[in-house]
């Protein structure tokens, strides 16, 4: 097999044995379920329940708020008890509709929201993309049908699948392919119809052989699908990366996939509007990889939209004696969860509870110059001097150095030996040139 | 469940089981051999100069230095690379300064680890050599049984020191230069010949090398670079008149040639970080050793040479910035 790649990176221990192959399975329901407003980049949505409103699954909670949002649907049939303030995985609060669930609903819901589609056309599918509240499940959380409504003048010739899953311990994907090839060649195949592409190809790391394997033997006929294995490398899923890969072609600087004529979409995703289509039923679970030294049974568990951190692990047999740190997606992008209360939303890949003995040390030691970073880089930054121009504040001149084609992939972070925050410092420099100046 | 006490980073999560403390300690591992080598050739009196130079950069640290630094392994580095640079008869007292000049004036002034300009070994070096050049110039020959010490090492501060009763003798570049006289190959390559410590065992000092190239914690394009470059250069002269020039491989094996381009070319602070960097800075430290080699007075060069391409580092790392991922194809399109 052809092994594509695209140069530096970094490679993080895999750690995936915990949970590649468990099955994935239900969870059971939650006593309270919590929709988060916002879930995805763009606007959020507007709630339009109320306090002691009876909902059921798949019903809407949330309107879209405008074109740069997407709806919210309530994940089990019950009693919305608030509309309030509530812990966001991302360390904030947000608005969220609280609802109390029904203990003896059978959780049914209502005949199909979503229509079939066969017999749409490609602006029908997206709209009812948009209507399910679909968005980009592999962490981004971008609203799907912006994806797939590229301008006119910016032709599109590929459709990328993007199964890399090169974050550590993670599994979502790996045992979505294993375990629902078809329902991922029903979603290329939908997409395909949505985008007008002839040409679809899925990447997948050479470490889940039998994704691939599961995935070749379910390819369409009558589509030019294709599956690729890539290099086990780190950060391979992004998107930039995995284009360079699998087509050789090099985004520009502040530039989209579409503007060399391609669409990435998240295998999760893709699967994900396979079932929507399915079943009728809006965006309303999604599978999480529960995984990590810190906790009793990792699994790949369904779970409810709005599942708070706290009945998961539970789910999953609670916290060993070395648990220290719960972090929401991969270890190496994800976010640290102070609360647990903070429930999974749309964008979570995973929660990966990071032992005692895994997390890293504290201590900082100066730079010694060794070029690591530099290595590491998949854009070919300069980290190092990066790095001292953040310390010193100086972030108009990391502009100069291209501080906007840093995509926090934390590889540099990674791979220094001195400990030094840099992807920190490059979030804390990206944010402050975000503000407005002061006038 | 209850709320445990939680951890709360910056991501990523993770980190490469490497850590700097980690990397100066295996450099000092791996020196081991080559101050074994050096003790198997100059008996006792290695052990002492190398304990002297690393007690006083050691010190030195431990007194001036932030605190919590004495234990990355830094000084301990500088201070047996020192040692290694340094004759064997040379008096203790004398390696001792060394070792505090090469800490304090070489590293601590300069803001600590990572800061210096400098390969503060070889500033220490330098700075004996313009103090006791008689010292620093005295060459004892390998053999004499391991208690027999290799010149007045227990001399005292600023007294000159008495004769020894030991065979002194030019070191192999001494010999080609002002004597026009060569010396095997295999006694080179050994480390049969006189010099300073580290000067002796080229063998033991590649295989150590090729230790830490293998873990990453030398840029292996360095001494490569030096090498090839010795290597052409010096051929180039040696075809061009035989009987005035020494051949290549003379003269990558003959000197501290083998040990600058090793273990201090490759100070990871005082080198380049872009790999293209490293390949000229290689190529200039090579260029500059044959050089001081054959035309300048001093029968070695490769401290100067490595010295002068420190001052240069900051130039070839700006000029080698690789290509931001990107935009070449933005450049072109507008």
């Amino acid at each position: 097999m052809r092994l594509t790649y695209f140069r530096h990176g970094v490679h993080p221990p895999e750690l995936k044995g915990l949970t590649a192959h468990s099955p994935i399975r239900r969870m059971p329901f939650p006593a309270e379920i919590v929709i988060p407003l916002r879930q995805h980049t763009g606007k959020p949505a507007r709630a339009i329940v109320r306090p002691g409103d009876r909902v059921e699954r798949g019903d809407k909670v949330a309107e879209a708020d405008g074109r740069m949002s997407v709806p919210m649907h309530a994940s089990a049939a019950g009693t919305v008890r608030d509309v309030r303030l509530w812990p966001h995985p991302d360390g904030t609060y947000a608005e969220a509709v609280v609802i109390a669930v029904d203990p003896n609903s059978p959780q049914p819901h209502r005949p199909r929201v979503i229509p079939d589609w066969r017999g749409l056309s490609g602006a029908q599918l997206v709209e009812a993309i948009r209507q399910a509240g679909v968005v980009g499940l592999g962490g981004a959380a971008f609203p799907t049908h912006i994806k797939l409504s590229p301008p006119k003048d910016t032709p599109i010739d590929t459709l990328l699948i993007n199964g890399a899953e090169c974050e550590p311990y993670l599994t979502t994907d790996h045992r979505t392919m294993v375990e629902y090839p078809e329902r991922v060649q029903l979603g290329i195949r939908i997409m395909m119809r949505a985008l007008g592409v002839t040409r679809a190809v899925i990447g997948v790391e050479e470490n889940k052989p039998d994704a691939i394997a599961a995935l070749r033997a379910t390819l369409p006929a009558d589509l030019d699908v294709t599956v690729q294995g890539l290099r086990v490398k780190y950060p391979q899923g992004a998107e930039k990366m995995l284009i360079k890969s699998l087509l050789g072609r090099e985004v520009p600087s502040g530039k989209l996939p579409m503007h060399v004529g391609v669409i990435v979409q998240n295998v999760a995703s893709v699967a994900t509007i396979a079932e929507v289509f399915q079943t009728g039923l809006p965006l309303i679970e999604r599978i999480v990889t529960v995984t990590g030294h810190g906790v009793r049974r990792p699994s790949n568990l369904i779970v409810p939209v709005g599942t708070k951190t706290r009945d998961l692990l539970a789910a999953c047999g609670g916290l060993t004696p070395q648990a220290r740190e719960i972090v929401f997606g991969g270890p190496m992008m994800g976010s640290a969860e102070a609360d647990l209360d903070a429930p999974v939303i749309k964008g979570t890949t995973g929660v990966v509870v990071l032992s005692d003995a895994e997390v890293k040390p504290q201590r900082s030691y100066p730079c010694i110059s060794c070029g690591h970073c530099l290595d590491a880089c998949p854009v070919f930054l300069n980290p190092q001097l990066l790095g001292k121009l953040a310390m010193a504040e100086r972030y108009e001149d990391m502009n100069q150095h291209h501080l906007a084609d840093c995509m926090l992939c934390g590889s540099c972070s990674y791979t220094c030996p001195s400990n030094i925050p840099l992807s920190q410092l490059f979030a804390l420099a990206k944010a402050a040139l975000r503000k407005p100046k002061a006038a | 469940m209850s709320q445990p006490s939680l951890l709360i980073t910056a991501a990523p999560h993770l980190s490469a089981r490497d850590s700097t403390p980690k990397i100066m300690w295996h450099v000092v591992l791996s020196l081991a051999p080559v101050v074994g080598a050096a003790t198997y050739f100059f008996g006792v009196s290695a052990l002492l100069v190398t304990a002297a130079a690393t007690a006083g950069a050691v010190a030195t640290e431990a007194v001036f230095g932030k605190r919590g630094t004495l234990w990355d392994g830094s000084a301990a580095v500088t201070g047996i690379l020192l040692a290694l640079t340094l004759p064997p008869g040379i008096p203790l007292w004398m390696a001792f300064v060394g070792g505090v000049f090469a800490i304090g004036v070489g590293k601590l002034i300069f803001g600590g680890l990572g800061q210096n300009i400098f390969n503060p070994a070889l500033l220490g070096r330098a700075f004996l050599q313009a103090a006791f050049p008689v010292a620093l110039t005295t060459w004892p020959v390998p053999g004499g049984g391991f208690w027999q010490l290799k010149g007045d090492n227990l001399a005292l501060p600023f007294v000159s020191p008495h004769p020894v009763d030991v065979v002194t003798g030019a070191t192999p570049l001494g010999l080609m230069k002002f004597d026009h006289a060569g010396t095997e190959l295999w006694k080179l390559v050994l480390g049969v010949t006189g010099g300073s410590l580290g000067e002796t065992s080229g063998l033991v000092i590649l295989l150590c090398g090729a230790y830490l190239a293998a873990r990453n914690y030398l840029n292996w394009r360095i001494p490569i670079s030096i090498f090839l470059t010795v290597a052409v250069f010096a051929q180039l002269l040696h075809t061009l008149s035989p009987s005035r020039y020494a051949d290549g491989l003379f003269m990558l094996f003959s000197g501290g040639l083998m040990l600058g381009a090793v273990f201090m070319a490759t100070d990871l602070v005082t080198s380049p970080i872009t790999h293209l960097g490293c390949w000229i800075f290689g190529g200039g430290i090579g260029v500059l050793v044959v050089v001081i080699r054959i035309w300048g007075g001093l029968a070695e060069g490769v401290m100067y040479a490595i010295l002068l391409m420190n001052a240069m580092v900051p130039f070839i790392n700006r000029a080698t910035q690789p290509k931001v991922f990107g935009h070449a194809t933005t450049e072109k399109t507008t």
